[in-house]
């Protein structure tokens, strides 16, 4: 019997369960492989029953996601993050630790209608995740390579060393070293393939923190390369802000 | 030259050849059907792509290196201004990527490994350090006990063409290392750039003395190898300088010296040292498999001791840390290859302190544990 998978969406933007229908030329080999029985994106069948995987994207920010992701849990046999909201909090974490009311107050007409946690936190802050993909959004090569492991039984190469690893599998011309350009890859998980570098750009760290990541070592060269305490700090408050080795950073640079 | 040409190598009495000879040398190894490779400037840097005449050719270039830090700017009108880019020849004799092997399940199972790469290629432009990394790689991939193949078919269709060092960067420590900014042997065809577009060329090969016969030329005479010497001594004396005397013994002697601690305190555990460094050897085998389950293929590509995987086992990684990692690098290249490969595994390239992003200098780091060197 082909496993049954459920998507389920918490706080995102989508982004990465499209990329899921963006696998345009596999959709029908994975269609074939698995009961595609839950998918609001793709299908209308209705949430019910036990799922053999379940992906999750996005992070709880709402009292009903956080009671929702424990439903999820119970009925799933592995259950698998998908992005960098469900996996540290996403974009939306810049929130935690300032002042919700007032982010609310500043940016909604009717705050009355708004109802929501003072925090975005990951999916494992709540339950048990089985294995968590990342990025922002994730790279499809890397989610079919996950789809393909799970069916097959056994571990997805999806390996957590630095983006400069990538970067130089694929020949490009290192930014920081040439171009004196500030770039997160030596801290920052592979997956992308080295996307920005690619494109002559450095590393936005899209795909959070890495194995051992030395974050102190590279703001200290970031800064003896001209760039500014603030725009460090910033550079480690995006989609990954509240992984704890970017938040670290981030606030050593407050 | 292939791996095996050495023995039937000859060398002859140096030519000059002008900028219609080196158009000639890239036409004549064109004709043999080869690829020539050589040094082509794109993203400010020097990279190894297919050149087809002399105009493909960085003219005017020169490259600053230092620490983290690679610039080109313009200078002169030198064709080979510029030393080395970031990556070496390995990227194509040693590929980041190969498939070794390929499955197809069902009643009857195939299994099918790609052929040898056969391609004729001329590589233009292997500075002395490369020609050397390329010797040590051929002890690591053709020498022992199991040949690679796939390496050994690259280096037999392999044509070099050497280019001396008439000017060095600032990491370069090539004449520490015993390598020097001229090259020793395993070449074809060895040029030395001179004022105006002329180059002193000898061959060191059957195959490299009967393409240079048939190019025009002139014999090179005292002025021409006098000029063509104080080049090369001009790039020896811009060098940095690394103590190699008893330094295996040394490293491996001090596992618990502080200055691991320190360096581990800069290391950003990122890899480019390995990933540049052209004598680095070491991959991993990615398992793969199709969606359908009906395939599965096994991938080679680079694997670098800077990473956490590389050393796992049952429980976790041997060495967790930048400390024992930065150790493991830097004692394997200057120490342990020697009982591995006799001979060390550093050719004094400097790719490792240019394009390490934090600056990291194997010359500076080497000093520390001997007890030299001031503060940083
Ligand atoms: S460009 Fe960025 S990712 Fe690539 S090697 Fe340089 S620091 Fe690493
Ligand atoms: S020595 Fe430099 S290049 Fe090598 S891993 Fe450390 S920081 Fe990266
Ligand atoms: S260790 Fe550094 S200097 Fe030595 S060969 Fe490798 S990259 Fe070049
Ligand atoms: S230094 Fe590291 S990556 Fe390089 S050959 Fe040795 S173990 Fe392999």
């Amino acid at each position: 019997m082909k496993p049954r998978l459920g998507v389920f969406k918490f706080s995102s933007c989508d982004g990465c369960q499209l990329s899921l229908l963006d696998c345009e030329d596999e959709l029908l080999a994975i269609a074939d492989a698995i009961d595609i029985a839950y998918f609001p994106e793709a299908t209308r069948k209705d949430d019910v029953g036990h799922y053999d995987i379940a992906f999750v994207e996005g992070s709880v920010t709402t009292a009903h996601e956080a009671e929702l992701i424990q439903d999820i849990r119970a009925r799933s046999s592995a259950l698998i993050t998908l992005g960098a909201c469900a996996t540290s909090g996403g974009i939306q974490a810049l929130k935690n630790g300032a002042d919700t009311a007032e982010f609310i107050a500043t940016v909604y007409a009717h705050p009355d209608y708004i109802s929501t946690l003072d925090t975005a936190t990951p999916i494992s802050d709540h339950v048990t995740v089985d294995f968590e993909l990342r990025g922002c959004p994730i790279s499809k090569h890397q989610l079919l390579e996950l789809v393909a492991a799970t069916l097959a039984g056994r571990a997805p190469q999806t390996p957590a060393h630095a983006t400069c690893i990538e970067c130089k599998l694929a020949g490009h011309v290192c930014v920081m070293v040439a171009g004196g350009q500030p770039c997160l890859g030596p801290v920052t998980h592979a997956g992308c393939g080295a996307l920005c570098p690619g494109f002559a750009r450095g590393c936005y760290g899209c795909f959070g923190p890495k194995e051992t990541p030395n974050t102190a070592a590279l703001s200290a060269r970031l800064a003896a390369n001209g760039t500014a305490r603030r725009d460090i700090g910033r550079l480690f408050s995006t989609f990954n802000t509240n992984a704890p080795a970017f938040r670290a950073e981030a606030k050593a640079h407050d | 030259m292939s791996a095996s040409g050495q023995d039937r190598a000859k060398s002859t009495r140096p030519v000059v050849l002008d900028r219609a000879g080196l158009e000639g040398l890239i036409a004549a190894l064109a004709a043999e059907g080869r690829e020539v490779i050589g040094p082509v400037r794109r993203d400010g840097a020097i990279v190894h792509e297919p050149i087809s005449g002399v105009d493909d050719l960085p003219r005017g270039w020169v490259d600053e290196q230092s620490g983290g830090q690679y610039r080109l700017r313009r200078e002169g009108e030198a064709l080979f201004g510029i030393t080395h880019g970031p990556q070496g020849w390995k990227r194509i004799l040693h590929p980041p990527k190969e498939t070794l092997w390929s499955v197809e399940t069902g009643a009857a199972p195939k299994i099918t490994a790609p052929p040898p790469d056969d391609t004729r290629r001329a590589f233009l432009g292997v500075r002395p350090c490369d020609l050397a990394a390329i010797a040590i790689q051929d002890k690591v991939f053709l020498d022992g006990p199991f040949r690679d193949p796939r390496y050994g078919s690259r280096r037999e269709n392999l044509f070099l063409v050497a280019v001396n060092c008439t000017r060095s960067a600032a990491t370069c420590f090539c004449t520490s290392m015993g390598t020097r900014p001229e090259a020793g042997a395993g070449y074809d065809i060895v040029l030395t750039e001179l004022e105006g577009e002329t180059f002193l060329a000898s061959s060191g090969s059957v195959a490299g003395q009967d393409i240079l016969a048939a190019l025009p030329t002139r014999p090179a005479d005292d002025m021409h190898l006098a000029s063509a010497e104080a080049g090369i001594e001009r790039a020896a004396d811009q060098q940095r300088h690394l103590d190699i005397d008893g330094l295996p013994d040394l490293l491996k002697s001090n596992p618990d010296h502080p200055r691991w601690d320190e360096v581990a305190s800069r290391c950003l555990n990122c890899a480019n040292c390995t990933m540049v460094c052209p004598t680095c050897f070491c991959t991993t085998l990615d398992e793969v498999s199709t969606l359908d389950g009906t395939g599965a293929a096994r991938e080679q590509r680079w694997a670098s001791c800077f990473t956490t995987e590389f050393s796992h086992v049952h429980g976790g990684a041997v060495r967790p840390g930048a400390r024992a990692r930065y150790r493991q690098w830097m004692t394997h290249k200057l120490a342990t290859w020697v009982d591995q490969f006799d001979t060390l595994g550093c050719t004094g390239c400097g790719r490792c302190i240019s394009w390490c992003p934090v600056g990291i200098d194997i010359t500076q780091e080497a000093a520390m544990i001997r007890g030299e060197g001031g503060e940083r």
